[in-house]
């Protein structure tokens, strides 16, 4: 069992937590994930490492409230414990010899961004950040991206906060003005991955991004989170949870791992209305 | 007087068409009555034939006879002292190439049901027995067992009587390795695999679940925190593909995705967390133990109909036969020579967002015929040019074995492994390129059996023993 030390909500759907898990601490690195199951017979969900204390053992974890699994482990209290907690899985991102990046983040993955950014920081990389939501109530971390960042671009979709406009704004206005960077990294929402990395592509600059496909074990025995990879004309499948879940931007199968993603939506649409109704009953 | 009848007495079996729609265990199991009228059977002989064809040699005919003289524990404890599971090997093991394939009452008739007793000792055994285990006095000595399949298991237990402390490391949340993640309830209940487990606990030994070996500790870290010999029995959990088109529509799943969803996280309950796509058409591509266990796990699920695609003939087919038998009984179809090449998939160019955009559809395959025989002396199957053919399913499951997971070569220095990364090992004890690391089971053959692993736990046991008192 692993204890809740600190629950934070950031905003109405996204919560931070640290997790008492001295091991995973101990290893973890920016760009891992760790996978949990909140309570006996619970399903398996893979969140990003969004933060880690090696010397208090915790880990930070920053989830958006999408669907059962989400909802019961927001419905935990600080004090309380989940049930497992496994990690640091996946490969750290690469930034070796990094030293000038421009990150560019949406929603919820701004907090896989974070220690990214944080971690590039800390090795004197100079750092762009462009985030992303969609209105003024659900902004996150900004004041940290702010810290680990020479100079920061928040956006909302309906100009409620920042400037107005997606994530591809301020990204193309700096290659028009002949910016350039070592590398660009993406973490949000399919969708607007595919678009960070088409806005990049007449740059060559090399866009990495992080991919979140639905994963069982984490540990390369499924196969579940398989990825296309298109490499010099020849497809190559991966597993993203042991060969990611960093991945070139430009070999990425967008709309296979998009069709994917949707696999169980009928599922968990019921799953997610049902807990709703079990916690609303709970209330009464 | 020898029992003379020709045939084995039958397993009772829950019968096909309830059977077919739930998860309960098929074969019920012999009573007192039916075990000893097959332990007559047994002739005794004296060199023993049926022994060497046991991976683990255990002493068949003198538990037999234990078994004809009513004395049921005798005879649990001679099996233990070469098998420590003995009520999953009972259930599991491939008796018809291993024991039974040499009894002596095989050459006229049935051989005798070596595995049916063997399970039924063990289970009067575990559920007639409360004697308490008394742990051995404590050696000083620490040893990390990686994976808690039957090869770690029988290791730490083997370990354990003889005073170590032992912890054992295991990935996933539940320990047990194939014997939960991949082999179904129907056939292997959790609740025998559950006391193995608890029974180690109460020997003393630690199992530490949620450990991934290679990213939460390496095999070095184990070292440095204070053991002085690891045991790896990682199991052979890579699956491998077709590497045909279509392999990511949605709704082809490897057999160890589909496995593991269904056993490990319980999709098969009514109202499961873990999602699992059921019902509708299913094609199982493969012909071994996992493709008749994802087949018949899939009928279970509510498919309308699953048919095994094999592209060698029945003949060739490596599962058990009493599986497959089982399959067939259980409404299982079977096309043999039958290769798949393409996945289908839907399509809808007009409407993007179409819910059905990206699930298969169907398959096209094409015939096969058989050849002469391959280095394994199995005549190696040959495709019928022209002969492409299309069928329809909505799943896909994908058995066709599995390899060692590089997870834990890639981060041990010094740790050899062959082409198909399997671990190297010296037969005789399981030692590996790297001093004080042993190995065994499905890490170092890739997929076997349940009772060879087992076997290469003992080995590795002994031989991790004679290590540390030198
Ligand atoms: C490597 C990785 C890192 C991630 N990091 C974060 C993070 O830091 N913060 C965050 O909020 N989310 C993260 N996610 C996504 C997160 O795992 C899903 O939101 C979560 O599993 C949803 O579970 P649910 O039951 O609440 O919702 P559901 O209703 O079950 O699903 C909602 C959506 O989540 C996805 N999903 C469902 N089950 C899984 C699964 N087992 N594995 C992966 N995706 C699934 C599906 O695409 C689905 O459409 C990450 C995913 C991956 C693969
Ligand atoms: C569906 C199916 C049906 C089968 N049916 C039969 C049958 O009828 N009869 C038979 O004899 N055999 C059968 N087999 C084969 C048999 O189950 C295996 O040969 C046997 O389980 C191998 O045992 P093992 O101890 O080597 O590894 P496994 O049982 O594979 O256990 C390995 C364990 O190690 C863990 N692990 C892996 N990597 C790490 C790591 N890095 N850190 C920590 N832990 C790790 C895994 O999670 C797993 O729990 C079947 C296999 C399958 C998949
Ligand atoms: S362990 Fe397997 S091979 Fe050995 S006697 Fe028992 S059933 Fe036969
Ligand atoms: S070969 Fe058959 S009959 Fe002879 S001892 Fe073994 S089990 Fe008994
Ligand atoms: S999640 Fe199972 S292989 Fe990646």
């Amino acid at each position: 069992m692993y204890k809740i030390v600190k629950k934070v909500p950031l905003n109405p759907t996204v919560t931070m937590m640290d997790i008492e898990a001295p091991f995973v601490a101990k290893k973890a690195e920016a760009g891992q994930f760790i996978i949990l199951r909140v309570d006996e017979d619970g399903e398996r969900i893979p969140l990003t490492i969004a933060g880690y204390d090696r010397e208090a053992g915790t880990v930070k974890i920053i989830f958006q409230i999408v669907g059962a699994t989400t909802e019961k482990l927001n419905h935990k209290q600080e004090g309380e414990y989940i049930q497992d907690f496994v990690g640091p899985l996946g490969t750290a991102t690469h930034t070796e010899g990094l030293k000038n990046v421009c990150i560019v983040a949406g929603g919820v993955g701004c907090a896989i961004a974070l220690p990214i950014a944080q971690k590039l920081k800390a090795q004197g990389a100079k750092i762009t950040t462009v985030i992303g939501f969609r209105s003024k109530d659900i902004v996150i971390l900004e004041d940290e991206f702010r810290e680990a960042s020479d100079r920061l671009f928040v956006m909302t979709d309906d100009g409620s906060y920042g400037r107005e406009g997606n994530v591809c704004v301020p990204l193309k206005e700096m290659f028009e003005e002949g910016e350039t960077f070592d590398q660009v990294i993406t973490i949000g929402p399919l969708i607007m991955m595919k678009f960070v990395v088409e806005a990049t592509r007449p740059t060559g600059i090399p866009v990495l991004l992080s991919m979140n496909p639905i994963m069982v074990d984490g540990t390369g025995m499924c196969g579940g989170c398989r990825l296309t990879l298109n490499q010099n004309g020849k497809k190559v499948t991966k597993f993203a949870c042991v060969d990611g879940p960093d991945f070139n931007g430009y070999e990425i199968d967008f709309d296979e791992a998009m069709s994917r993603g949707m696999m169980y939506s009928n599922f968990e649409r019921h799953a997610h209305e049902e807990t709703c109704n079990l916690f609303a009953k709970e209330a009464k | 007087m020898p029992n003379m009848k020709p045939n084995k007495n039958p397993m009772p079996s829950q019968d096909p068409k309830v059977r077919a729609h739930n998860f309960d265990e098929v074969a019920l199991g012999y009573s007192e009555e039916t075990a000893l009228d097959e332990a007559q059977r047994c002739l005794n002989c004296k060199n023993k034939p049926c022994v060497s064809g046991c991976p683990v040699n255990i002493n068949i005919p003198e538990f037999i006879q234990k078994i004809t003289n009513h004395d049921f524990e005798g005879a649990y404890m001679t099996i233990s002292e070469d098998s420590t599971l003995p009520a999953v090997c009972g259930r599991v093991c491939p008796q018809e190439t291993q024991c039974e394939a040499r009894c002596v009452r095989g050459i006229k008739g049935e051989p005798v049901g070596i595995g049916r007793l063997e399970r039924y000792v063990a289970d009067r055994h575990n559920s007639q027995s409360s004697e308490k285990f008394i742990p051995a006095s404590p050696n000083g000595h620490k040893v990390a067992v990686v994976g808690s399949g039957p090869s770690g298991l029988t290791c730490a237990g083997d370990l354990a009587r003889k005073g170590y402390k032992v912890t054992v490391f295991e990935a996933l949340h539940t320990a047990g390795g194939v014997l939960v993640y991949g082999i179904p309830e129907f056939r292997l209940p959790k609740s025998i695999v559950q006391k193995e487990v608890d029974n180690l606990k109460e020997m003393g030994v630690d199992v530490e679940t949620n450990m991934v070996i290679g990213k939460t500790l390496t095999v070095d870290e184990l070292f440095e925190m204070g053991y002085e010999a690891v045991f790896i029995g990682s199991g052979a959990g890579l699956p491998m593909f077709l590497d045909i088109p279509g392999e990511s529509y949605k709704g082809v799943y490897s057999a160890n995705e589909f496995l593991t969803r269904s056993n490990l996280m319980k999709s098969y309950l009514d109202d499961p967390t873990t999602p699992i796509m059921k019902g509708g058409r299913v094609a199982v591509i493969g012909g071994g133990n996992v493709a008749m266990d994802a087949a018949r796990t899939a009928l279970r699920l509510g498919a309308e109909k699953v048919t095994i695609v094999y592209r060698r003939s029945e003949t060739e087919l490596p599962a058990r036969r009493e599986e497959v038998e089982h399959a067939k009984e259980e409404g299982v179809e079977f096309k043999f020579l039958t290769n798949p090449v393409e996945i289908l998939g839907y399509h809808n160019p007009d409407d993007r967002r179409d819910p059905k955009n990206g699930f298969v559809t169907g398959m096209k395959c094409i015939r096969m015929e058989l050849g002469e025989p391959d280095e394994r002396g199995r005549r190696r199957p040959i495709p019928v040019p022209d002969s492409e053919f299309e069928i329809e399913v909505d799943t896909i499951i994908v058995a066709l074995g599995t390899l060692p997971n590089p997870l834990i070569k890639s981060t041990t220095k010094g740790l050899d492994v062959n082409s198909r990364g399997g671990i190297i090992v010296e037969e005789t004890t399981g030692a590996t390129s790297k001093e004080g690391v042993y190995a065994g089971g499905d890490a170092v053959t890739g997929a076997a059996t349940v009772i060879s692993a087992m076997g290469a736990g003992k080995v590795a046991a002994k031989a991790i023993d004679e290590y540390l008192s030198k």
